[in-house]
């Protein structure tokens, strides 16, 4: 394989400069001891953050969206492990069905998911309720769950099943002691990749959350939309650390060019 | 925001079991199916009557009356309209850039050593975890009247542009929003190239430029367009970038809903325009996806 060429690696940081310079703005801007949104030079502050954490709103709407991403993580991560078993291990009618049922929130724009739970949500007087909204998240990141979970179910090996069951384990122990254990990396990687989506989600969320159950991007989003100060900078540094250490513990449960490119 | 990440893995089925075992699969799937019937299948039914139901002003939606009122509306009110052509060729545009860009990025990583080559993937690819609000943020400071892209074009003699809350804005933060799901789809079908073939083609005299044009490019092509496809999408459907960039005045698709919805209180037509954008994109992809797989599948075998 050829080497790149200059052109080629000036591009390349060209490119590199152009995704990282609004991420790395903002975690300047945190920073500054000024009220207004100056990048710091001389002194460098930790009063926005400070006043992060005094906010009532902003710290009410993050545990919100913690428990929120938690539950709905837990909930698709529950339902997916089945879900997938079958879709793998049984031909049966309304498989495929299924399949593209359980991932297609992936490719209804999750404008549309909002407006139709907004309407479901109306009619069953679930505005507001925290458990709706756990359902809600749930639909939309069980198709991340589902896909790693397929991808450690396929190439299977199932022979150590086999094995322990002519030995005469049960079904059920066979499944907690064997198949869990081989495909737990799938598992939690699913789980977190589903956190992670959950928690940043705010199309969706921007219709079928109430003022109780206002998440954290929500939150940012009406913030953004009314004023722009350094206290926005700061919660939007908080967001990228949380953001980034949850992708390092998904790389080291799961590998994160696993997640993102696919390769097994 | 929804993500696109790698392609689905292809599950592969055991051989068929005897037909008096498919209720095991289906209890199996039993719960997963449940949730998506009441908060997937049942809203979306709901939304698309609703869309049907006769809305008054003064007295809000009329159950059980219906009429076609809202989609001749919104097909023939030039409001609509011109937001929906905006909303397609920003998303088109959006979609150019990121094959222009995206392309031979995911090219020129492809081609660096390790770590380098890891390294620098998952700096491209990992602003897609990061919240959708916190870049759109970044690029309203970048992009400010006092941002640090109007000190650059100060400082080389370009006076300041008004670039915040017009389509510059939403265009840049699209594309950045985007360019990751680009170079994740011609990252994919590069790892199936041969590298052996281009070497061939530059053993047998081929220039450079002739292996790129001839040899890789027509093989990424299906990874290129299958990008196209999830960016255009996503970028039609996009809601907080032009939400927060685009101002108040400059609307898209779904911010045009969003309105309909928590500031008109005109469910009906909101539901409408939302509908019209799944159908919309729904044709888009599924069509453009059957043309690809066709062609690619005679072309390459």
């Amino acid at each position: 394989m050829r080497n790149n060429g200059p052109i080629a690696l000036a591009f390349n940081a060209l490119v590199i400069g152009f995704m990282l310079a609004p991420l790395l703005v903002v975690c300047v801007v945190a920073f500054t001891p000024h009220n207004t949104l100056t990048i710091p030079t001389t002194e460098f502050s930790l009063r926005w953050f400070r006043a992060v954490f005094a906010h009532s709103d902003f710290m009410s709407s993050f545990w919100n969206s913690l428990r929120l991403a938690l539950c709905s993580a837990t909930l698709a991560t529950v339902l997916a492990v089945p879900a997938a078993i079958a879709i793998t291990r049984h031909r049966f009618p309304g498989r495929d069905f299924l399949n593209a049922l359980f991932l297609s929130p992936l490719i209804i724009p999750h404008l549309v998911l909002g407006v139709a739970m907004l309407r479901m949500f109306a009619l069953v007087g679930g505005t507001g309720s925290f458990g709706w909204l756990v359902l809600a998240h749930t639909v939309i990141v069980t198709p991340y769950t589902l896909r790693l979970v397929l991808a450690a179910l396929v190439g299977f090996d199932r022979s150590a099943e086999q094995a322990a069951l002519s030995l005469g384990a049960g079904q059920a122990t066979v499944f907690r002691r064997i198949t869990l254990p081989m495909i737990l990396p799938g598992v939690t990687g699913g789980w977190m990749l589903g956190f992670i989506n959950s928690f940043d989600e705010v199309t969706m969320s921007i219709f079928v959350t109430a003022p109780s159950t206002v998440t954290l991007p929500v939150r940012m989003y009406m913030y953004a939309t009314e004023s722009i100060d350094p206290l926005m900078a700061a919660v939007s540094a908080l967001m990228i650390a949380v953001t980034a250490a949850a992708m390092l513990l998904l790389d080291r449960v799961y590998g994160l060019d696993r997640v993102l490119v696919g390769r097994t | 925001m929804s993500v696109d990440l790698a392609a689905p893995p292809m599950p592969s089925p055991m051989p068929a079991p005897a037909p008096a075992r498919h209720a095991v699969p289906w209890l199996l799937t039993a719960p997963a199916f449940l949730l998506f019937a009441t908060l997937l299948l049942a809203p979306l039914l709901l939304t698309a009557v609703l869309s049907f139901n006769v809305y008054d002003t003064a007295t809000g939606v009329k159950a059980g009356q219906y009429t076609l009122l809202h989609y001749a509306h919104v097909f023939s009110d030039d409001y609509y309209l011109a937001i929906f052509w905006r909303t397609f060729w920003i998303s088109m545009l959006v979609t150019l850039i990121c094959v222009a860009v995206g392309a031979p990025e995911a090219y020129v990583l492809s081609r660096m050593r390790n770590p380098w080559r890891a390294v620098l993937l998952l700096v491209v690819l990992a602003p897609l975890l990061v919240s959708v609000v916190v870049r759109a943020f970044g690029w309203s400071m970048l992009l400010g009247p006092e941002g640090l892209v109007n000190g650059l074009l100060r400082a080389i003699g370009i006076g300041p542009v008004k670039m915040l809350y017009t389509e510059i804005a939403v265009v840049v933060a699209l594309v950045h929003v985007m360019m990751p799901f680009m170079v994740i789809a011609v990252w994919t079908s590069l790892q199936k190239l041969d590298a052996g073939v281009e070497n061939a083609a530059l053993s047998l005299g081929a220039s450079p430029f002739a292996t790129l044009r001839r040899v890789v490019l027509p093989q990424v092509m299906p990874g290129v367009l299958s990008g196209s496809l999830i960016v255009f999408g996503l970028s039609a459907s996009s809601f907080a970038i032009p939400g927060l960039l685009g101002g108040r005045r400059l609307k898209m698709v779904a911010t045009v809903v969003y309105d309909e919805y928590l500031h008109e209180l005109n469910w009906p037509l909101g539901a409408t325009v939302a509908l019209v954008l799944l159908a919309a994109n729904l044709v888009v992809m599924l069509s453009l996806n059957r043309v690809v797989e066709g062609r690619y599948k005679k072309a390459l075998g």
